[in-house]
This record gives structure tokens, C-alpha cells and sequence, in this order.
């Protein structure tokens, strides 16, 4: 049993070193933009740009998927965002699209 | 010069007015930062509830994939703990590696570094939300900084909060969570359900387009997201991998930045 948790404990340096630089990556990424934005001097282009961003880049995220996703995908993310539209309840949204992609995933689309 | 209007702690601003989030400089150059409760904390706790089920069987799908690629237990709880980045864990294990060289460690930090290159534009759409945390809080809260603390952020500040905390609250639950399930994930293993077969794989896409709806500031403010939408999928029909977020996203922010101002509210 020991002999079991041992093996689960054990890593390399070159596996430890592997992580560290995926995790440093990682944290560039995240600091990158807020850090990025600190030294840009502030202009109303640079705000309208920022202010488009959100939007953006959830379009960039979801609408490539929805396209190429398969009907299953598209139909879920469209069922999710008519009932935020209409309702305006965003588990509910949720919990649609969820049980949408589910159903006609299962159903094999 | 016209004064932007500053949002005061529960109200937010009117529309078609410029709300200025630039830290409050009284007099002596004392900055006063975003708040940062505990109501605010259980808050953030509370918004991400609804999105834990989808992100358990991720990251316990992870923790299959690791022990199915030969990671120990003790690394993928570290991928998960230092690096709390679902898709790039996942794209990772494919890199994997028994035995490391200079080229594949280089080769599987530029692969994350891609895949999560998104985050800089998404840190750099809430700088103005970030920039009002005090230095400790910003740096902290910036390591849990992923999809869904961030979308959940963007809403709470849209209808005019401010309370730092529910970025950390959520922030905190996901990373607990993230890293707990990794362990079932590993130990259970071809138990672990295929996301997709339950379209778990759409959790965070759904949630993006829910979130998307109350974005929404007329035809003229959506110009940009179309723009958005026609360069990405140009761009994943052209490139593969994940470039096409990133992409996307910086064509409709220039989009953005070369369009008229708003004519007050459309």
C-alpha cells in the first residue's frame, strides 16, 4: 500500500520543470493584459476598443464553435441565448442549453 | 474639461454618460481601491454554484487523462493547482513527456501559452475593473483568473458592482474545486464519463452566449461582434489550434476603437 502511494507521489525534475514553466506561461498570460493596459496611455480609442472587447471575444469563442460544432452545438447555444433573451434568467439559460445539447447528443447528433 | 461621472458603490452609471473608474485621488495622493468583503466573497461563491457541475466533470476528465498518459497523481494535482487552466491541461497531456529535453519543455510552455493567450485580451477588457484592486488583491486574485470568474465579473461590473471580493470568492471556489476533483478524476478513470457525451465540453461556450445577451447596446455597439464572428471562423477555417479567439477578438476591438463615438444611447 505504501509502496502504491509512493508511486503516486513520484514526479521527475524534467516533469517538475515542465510544470512550473506551463504554470508561468499561464500566470503571463493572465497578468499580460492588466499589465499591458497599466502602460498604454489612455485615449477614448483605446476605451472604445477595450469597451468592444468583452463582446468580442465571446463572439470569437462561441460563434467558430457554433458553426463548426455540429447542429447539436448550435442548436443548444441558440435555445440558451433565446431564453436569456426572453427571460432574462441566466441559470435557466443555462440549465436549457445544458439539457438541450444533452438530449440531442444522446439522441446522436 | 467635462467631468466623467464616477459610479458610486450601489449605483451605477447613466446611460450614455462616461463612467470613470480611475482610483479616487483626495487631495493627498491617497488611492482608494475597489472594496473587498466578505458578503462580496460568499457572493462571488454563490454567482459560480451554477457553473460547478459542468467544471467538476472537467477537471475530473483531466484527472482521467493524466493517469491514462502516465502522469503521477502528485503532477496532475500540480497541473491542476499551479496551472487552473482546463483546456491547456488538456491540450498538455498530449505533449507529455516521460523523459524531458530542452525542445519539448520549450515546445509544451509555447502550447499553453496559446492556448491560454486569450486570457490577455480578457484581462485587458476588465483592467478598468482591475485596476481599482489594491496591488496584493490585483496580483492574488489575477492567479485565479480564468473564463468563468472573468465572465461573471464582466456582468456583476456591467450592472454596477464593484465589490472586488466576489472576483476572489469565485476565484477561490473554482480553484478548490478544480483541484479537488482532479483526485477522483485520476483515481476513477475510465469511470469518468466522456465530457462530450453529456455536452459538458459546451458549459463555458453556453455560458459565454448567456452572458452575451445583457452585453447587448444596440446595433451600432454590436458592429464590432460581427466583425468578430466573420474573422474567427475565417480564421479557424484557415489556422489551426486556438488562434482564432484571439484573433477574432482583436478584430473586433479594432473594429471598436475605429468607430464613431456612440450617439448617447441608440
Amino acid at each position: 500500500m505504501s509502496d502504491l502511494l509512493l508511486d503516486r507521489l513520484e514526479t521527475s525534475s524534467g516533469a517538475l520543470l515542465a510544470l512550473l514553466c506551463m504554470a508561468a506561461a499561464t500566470y503571463l498570460c493572465r497578468l499580460g493584459g492588466v499589465w499591458l493596459m497599466d502602460h498604454l496611455p489612455p485615449s477614448p480609442r483605446l476605451r472604445r476598443a477595450l469597451g468592444a472587447l468583452p463582446g468580442s471575444i465571446i463572439i470569437s469563442t462561441v460563434v467558430p464553435l457554433g458553426v463548426m460544432g455540429g447542429p447539436a452545438s448550435l442548436i443548444a447555444l441558440v435555445v440558451a441565448m433565446l431564453v436569456m433573451f426572453k427571460l432574462r434568467r441566466d441559470v435557466l439559460a443555462l440549465v436549457a442549453g445544458m439539457v438541450t445539447v444533452a438530449l440531442l447528443r444522446r439522441m446522436g447528433f | 474639461m467635462s467631468e466623467p461621472v464616477r459610479p458610486s458603490e450601489h449605483s451605477p452609471v447613466p446611460e450614455g454618460q462616461t463612467p470613470d473608474y480611475s482610483p479616487v485621488t483626495v487631495y493627498s495622493p491617497v488611492t482608494v481601491y475597489s472594496p473587498v468583503t466578505w458578503p462580496g466573497f460568499w457572493l462571488g461563491m454563490r454567482l459560480t454554484l451554477p457553473l460547478l457541475p459542468g467544471i467538476m466533470v472537467f477537471g475530473a476528465a483531466f484527472g482521467a487523462g493524466a493517469a491514462h498518459k502516465g502522469l503521477s497523481l502528485f503532477e496532475a494535482i500540480l497541473s491542476s493547482g499551479l496551472v487552473f487552466a482546463g483546456a491547456a491541461q488538456l491540450v498538455s497531456l498530449a505533449l507529455w513527456q516521460d523523459h524531458w529535453s530542452f525542445g519539448s519543455t520549450l515546445a509544451i510552455t509555447l502550447v499553453v501559452f496559446a492556448v491560454n493567450a486569450r486570457m490577455i485580451l480578457m484581462g485587458a477588457a476588465l483592467h478598468h475593473w482591475f485596476k481599482t484592486a489594491s496591488p496584493m488583491w490585483r496580483w492574488f486574485s489575477l492567479y485565479l483568473f480564468t473564463d468563468a470568474n472573468w465572465i461573471l465579473a464582466v456582468r456583476y461590473h456591467q450592472d454596477g458592482g464593484r465589490d472586488y471580493g466576489i472576483f476572489v470568492g469565485s476565484g477561490v471556489l473554482l480553484w478548490l474545486v478544480w483541484v479537488i476533483v482532479t483526485v477522483p478524476g485520476y483515481l476513477l478513470g475510465a469511470l469518468v464519463p466522456d465530457p462530450k457525451t453529456w455536452g459538458i465540453d459546451l458549459v463555458m461556450p453556453i455560458i459565454f452566449v448567456v452572458m452575451l445577451i445583457p452585453l447587448w447596446k444596440g446595433k451600432q455597439a454590436a458592429l464590432p461582434w460581427l466583425v468578430a464572428a466573420v474573422v474567427s471562423i475565417l480564421v479557424m477555417k484557415a489556422v489551426e489550434g486556438y488562434a482564432f479567439i484571439v484573433v477574432g477578438a482583436l478584430a473586433g476591438a479594432i473594429a471598436g476603437a475605429l468607430m464613431p463615438e456612440a450617439q448617447s444611447d441608440v
